[in-house]
Order: C-alpha cells, then sequence, then structure tokens
C-alpha cells in the first residue's frame, strides 16, 4: 500500500477511526451505564466532587425490575416485535411480486409504475400523518395494533420494491427462458426458479422492513392511545415522563432492552443488511 | 429439475384461470394488485384528504367547511411558521454537509485491509439502526444541564467555567439536535460511500500515482468523480429524511425553547394533534411537498445528467 510510515498510518488512519468509533458507540455506553447506576449517584450534579461519570462501583438492576413491576414494557415489547413481523410479512409479499413484474415483465405502463413507486419510496410519514389518522379513525382501526400494521406497509412496501427490483434485474433472463422451454409455466417459473435465487435479497429487505418498522415513531404516537396497545418507542416517551419529570434510570433501561431484539437480529445478518443498505440506494 | 416435473404434472390440466397468467399483462397486473391496493388506500388516499383537510376549517370533532386558501394565508402570516421553515432548511443544509464530509472520510478510513474491520464495520451501523427516539433519550440525558457528561468533560478539558443550559437556549439546543442528526446518519453515508468507493479499480489509483498524481489529487481527481452517482443518491434519500424529520426534535425539544426549535413535521404534529387544529396541521405538512417535490426533481435530473455523462 501507499501508506508509509507507522507513525503517519496512526496518525492519518489509526487515531481518527478510533476517534469516530468512540463517538459513535459512547452514546450506548451511557445507555448501559445509566441502567445499572443507583438513583443515588443518578441525580448527582456534574460538577458535585464525586461525579463519576464511566463506572459505578454500587451496580443496580432496579431499573430493570421497576420497567418490569410498574410499566407495560413487556407488552410494548410483544406489540412492537408483533406489528414489526406482520408488516415485514405484508411488505415482503407485496414488494417481491411488485418488483418481480416490475423487473421482469413486459406491460404497459411499467416505465411510469416504477417511477411511481420510487416517489412513494420518497414520501415522508410526516407528510400524511393528520389525514392518514382520521382516515384510520373512520376505518374504526385507531388504538389497534392494525393500524400501524396497515399503514408501514406504505413506506415497507416501495423500499421492499425497489430493492426487489434490483436483485431481480441482476439474475439472467436465461434462467427463466430454461424453465420455460422445459414447459414451466410463467408464474411457475417465478415461483420456483427466480424467486429462491432472489432469497438474499427477499433476506436483506426484511431485516431492513423490520428494523424500520420497529424504529418507527409517529404513526404509532398518533394512532395508538392507551398504554397497553403501545409499542416501545412511544411507551417509554409517553409513560417514563410525567409531566417534567423524567425517570432517568427506567427509561435508559427501557431504552437499552428495546434496542436489544434489533440489534440482536442485526447482528445475525449483518451482511444481508450491509447489503440491503447500499442495495438501496443504486439507482 | 424440480420445476420440470412440477410444470408437467401441472401441465396437464391447465385451468384457464392460469394460463391467462401466462399472458405478461395479465401476470403483471395480478403481481401488482397488492400494492397498488395498499399503496392507493394509505398513502394516495390519505394525500387527497389531507389537501381537502388543509382547504377546510376541521378541527377534532368538528367536521368544519370549505374555507379555501385561508389556513395558508395563515401559516404565511405566522411568525413561528416563518422560524419553522428557516430551522428547517438550516437543519437540512448543515447536517447534511457534515454527515458527507465525516461519512467519506470514514468511508475512506474504512477502504482498507486491516484487521477487525468487520467488526469494526459492525459496530459502526449501530447508530443508524438503534430506533432513534431511543438513542435520542440517551443524547437527551447527555445533555441535560444538571447532569450532563458533556458539561463534565468540558469543564475537566478546561473549557467552560459554568454549566452550559444545551436544550434551554434556542440556538443551543439546535445545535445539538444538529449533532445528534449528524452522528445518526454518518454511518449510513459511510457505509453506503464505503460500498461505492469498492466498486472503484485500485488500478486507476494507481495509474493515477504513476503519473505523480499526490494523495489529494488522486482523491479529487479520481475517487470524488467516480463516487459521485453514489454520493447523490445518498444525499437525496438523506435531505428528504432529515427534511421531513420529526423525532429528534419531538425528543428534545418538542419544539421549544419557546417554539424556536420547530421543523415541519413537529409543528404540524403541535398544531394538528397537540392543539386539535387539523386542517392548519395538515396545511403545515403539506407545506413541505412543494419543497420535496423540487428536491426530488431537482436532484433527479442532476442524476440523470451525471450518469449520462
Amino acid at each position: 500500500m501507499i501508506e508509509g510510515a507507522l507513525w503517519r498510518r496512526w496518525v492519518f488512519y489509526n487515531i481518527p477511526l478510533i476517534l469516530f468509533v468512540f463517538v459513535l458507540l459512547f452514546p450506548f455506553y451511557w445507555m448501559i451505564i445509566t441502567t445499572f447506576r443507583p438513583d443515588g449517584e443518578l441525580y448527582r450534579p456534574w460538577n458535585a466532587v464525586n461525579y463519576m461519570p464511566f463506572w459505578t462501583n454500587n451496580p443496580t438492576i432496579e431499573h430493570i425490575l421497576y420497567l418490569f413491576e410498574e410499566t407495560n414494557f413487556m407488552r410494548w415489547m410483544l406489540n412492537t416485535m408483533m406489528i414489526a413481523f406482520v408488516s415485514t410479512i405484508i411488505s415482503l409479499f407485496c414488494g417481491v411480486l411488485a418488483g418481480y413484474a416490475l423487473a421482469r415483465l413486459n406491460f404497459p405502463y411499467a416505465g411510469g409504475l416504477g417511477t411511481a413507486i420510487f416517489v412513494t419510496y420518497l414520501v415522508p410519514q410526516t407528510l400524511l400523518f393528520i389525514p392518514l389518522a382520521e382516515i384510520i379513525r373512520n376505518f374504526q382501526l385507531g388504538d389497534t395494533p392494525w393500524s400501524l400494521i396497515l399503514t408501514y406497509p406504505t413506506f415497507l412496501i416501495p423500499f421492499c420494491t425497489w430493492l426487489m427490483m434490483g436483485y431481480f434485474k441482476a439474475i439472467p433472463k436465461e434462467l427463466e427462458e430454461c424453465a420455460r422451454i422445459d414447459g414451466a409455466s410463467r408464474w411457475k417459473a417465478m415461483l420456483y426458479i427466480v424467486i429462491p435465487v432472489a432469497v438474499p435479497g427477499i433476506l436483506s429487505s426484511g431485516i431492513i422492513a423490520f428494523t424500520l418498522s420497529w424504529n418507527e415513531f409517529i404513526y404509532a404516537l398518533v394512532f395508538l392511545s392507551s398504554p397497553d396497545q403501545k409499542t416501545v418507542p412511544v411507551g417509554v416517551t409517553s409513560e417514563l415522563i410525567r409531566g417534567d419529570v423524567f425517570f432517568w434510570g427506567p427509561l435508559m433501561a427501557g431504552a437499552l432492552l428495546g434496542s436489544i431484539p434489533v440489534a440482536i437480529v442485526y447482528s445475525f445478518f449483518v451482511e444481508h443488511y450491509v447489503s440491503g443498505l447500499t442495495g438501496s440506494v443504486k439507482g | 429439475m424440480a420445476a420440470t416435473t412440477l410444470a408437467t404434472a401441472e401441465g396437464k390440466r391447465p385451468s384457464a384461470r392460469l394460463r391467462r397468467l401466462e399472458d405478461e399483462r395479465w401476470l403483471a397486473l395480478v403481481l401488482l394488485t397488492p400494492t397498488a391496493v395498499l399503496l392507493g388506500l394509505f398513502i394516495a388516499y390519505p394525500f387527497v384528504e389531507g389537501v381537502l383537510l388543509s382547504l377546510s376549517s376541521a378541527r377534532v370533532g368538528d367536521p368544519g367547511q370549505f374555507v379555501g386558501l385561508k389556513n395558508f394565508y395563515k401559516i404565511w402570516n405566522d411568525s413561528i411558521f416563518h422560524t419553522t421553515v428557516w430551522n428547517t432548511f438550516w437543519y437540512t443544509g448543515v447536517t447534511t454537509v457534515f454527515k458527507l464530509a465525516l461519512g467519506l472520510w470514514l468511508a475512506l478510513l474504512l477502504n482498507r485491509h486491516f484487521r477487525g474491520k468487520a467488526i469494526i464495520r459492525a459496530f459502526i451501523l449501530l447508530p443508524f439502526i438503534i430506533p432513534t427516539v431511543l438513542s435520542t433519550f440517551a443524547w437527551k440525558w447527555m445533555f441535560d444541564p444538571t447532569f450532563s457528561v458533556i458539561n463534565w468533560t468540558l469543564f475537566q478539558l478546561g473549557l467552560i467555567t459554568t454549566r452550559i443550559n444545551w436544550l434551554g437556549d434556542p440556538d443551543l439546543a439546535m445545535t445539538s439536535i444538529i449533532v445528534i442528526n449528524i452522528w445518526r446518519g454518518v454511518p449510513f453515508f459511510a457505509i453506503t460511500l464505503l460500498a461505492g468507493l469498492q466498486t472503484i479499480s485500485p488500478e486507476l489509483h494507481e495509474a493515477a500515482a504513476i503519473d505523480g498524481a499526490r494523495p489529494w489529487a488522486r482523491f479529487w481527481h479520481v475517487t470524488w468523480p467516480l463516487l459521485m452517482p453514489v454520493t447523490l443518491v445518498v444525499v437525496l434519500f438523506s435531505v428528504i429524511q432529515t427534511f421531513a424529520d420529526f423525532q429528534l426534535v419531538y425528543v428534545m425539544t418538542g419544539g421549544g425553547p419557546a417554539n424556536a426549535t420547530h421543523l415541519f413535521a413537529t409543528y404540524a404534529y403541535q398544531l394538528g394533534i397537540g392543539t386539535g387544529l387539523l386542517s392548519e396541521g395538515a396545511a403545515i405538512s403539506l407545506a413541505m411537498f412543494p419543497f420535496l417535490f423540487i428536491i426530488v426533481v431537482a436532484q433527479l435530473l442532476y442524476i440523470r445528467r451525471v450518469e449520462t455523462r
């Protein structure tokens, strides 16, 4: 390589990289240390003599216990998991089929529809949340998981479709033609030949869709109202802050535990996640 | 092959309906129907509904009546809305520049072979995958004026002598929010740009080096132009997400102090859901649309131009 002497490598590469990693990960460390810090240490002003930011000698699990005993945290976790899972499945189903049609079939208005999908891909949730809240209420879906299961696909389907179009376009036409020559019908060839080849793409879209639904906030905030229907981000926000009082210990414990399912899914499929992410920005 | 046996088994008596799927147009229609139904019901319909709502005087529990452009006229003269527009552009502009610069730097740092690269790359993406609201609470706790670890650090380094009230002062609050957005966005830029960097053949760099190009010149004349298509798409996504952001501001300041840090979405939420002025909230949300539309069209045209060059 053209990197040169050892000191140059440290100054130009290693030290900046270490700084990046430190800054990017420090908030998570802060989350963890706060979760296990007893209240007495937690509410000690930063200019107190015995302020000890980076470590605690009296770790406690009282905040985690508070979360499970005094709030519906477990319920929020199950709600979020269920909503994320079902809306991901729906979006994958729609996205794979639509992606296949747009990438591999010739039909009138194919180009226009592709552009339409791309445009909806760019519609942010915050543009439509007020009329959508009205519609959800008119459909009698307010305060039910269905309000989210049916609306999350609006931002997940365009994403999945777009990603799957990329994967489907990369599969050679000959593969399908072989099966067709052997007598397979068009949709059989799709179902048994093309879609199996695109499984890595389906996995990538699914994982990203799952993390996106877990992350969604404004729809869940507006559509849900009763405490036992809430998702983790909304529940933590609305039930652990009373007026001006922040319950920082349980709040950080909730943030930590609420992040764990996403982190686990992510850690198992890092490569798929990354390839999905980079695939999503390919034109 | 499995498909052959399946096909012959099925091929004996294909029903009329299945045979119709042999026609590409019918198959496409069937495959696109679920998507069209869901997107029509929950994007196109709400969009129309939103336009109608913004032209009415609806409040919670009162359908209201048609009032024309009155709501838009009202927000046009609303000083909080002016602050909101300015904030949104400032927030989007500043964060995008920093995210691109830092993200590209991080991508260049990662675009080498070294031990532990896979692990570092996996960890770096954490800010992007952890739910925004949850990680923002960690930041809010770090910025808490009384218990701030950031104040402690700056004090220990001798940079400050008294406490800084991060979220109590309008400018500092905006800056804090900008910092968090950059923190969350840099990994996305870094990882996607890294993928772009990896498609650039090292031979080009070697050729430029042999021709005597210094590292900076190699970056500027080889890497940057070749990375342009990826950069543009990444920036497009980031700009739209940032412009329409809600979660960060909602958690950090809720638009305060004194409505000084509102973005379109948080102000629309405060008016539409908070105080129940549905029509005005919808109007503020929709006011994002022309800006987003211009950004998208401009970027798409530019991308097309770069790609055909």
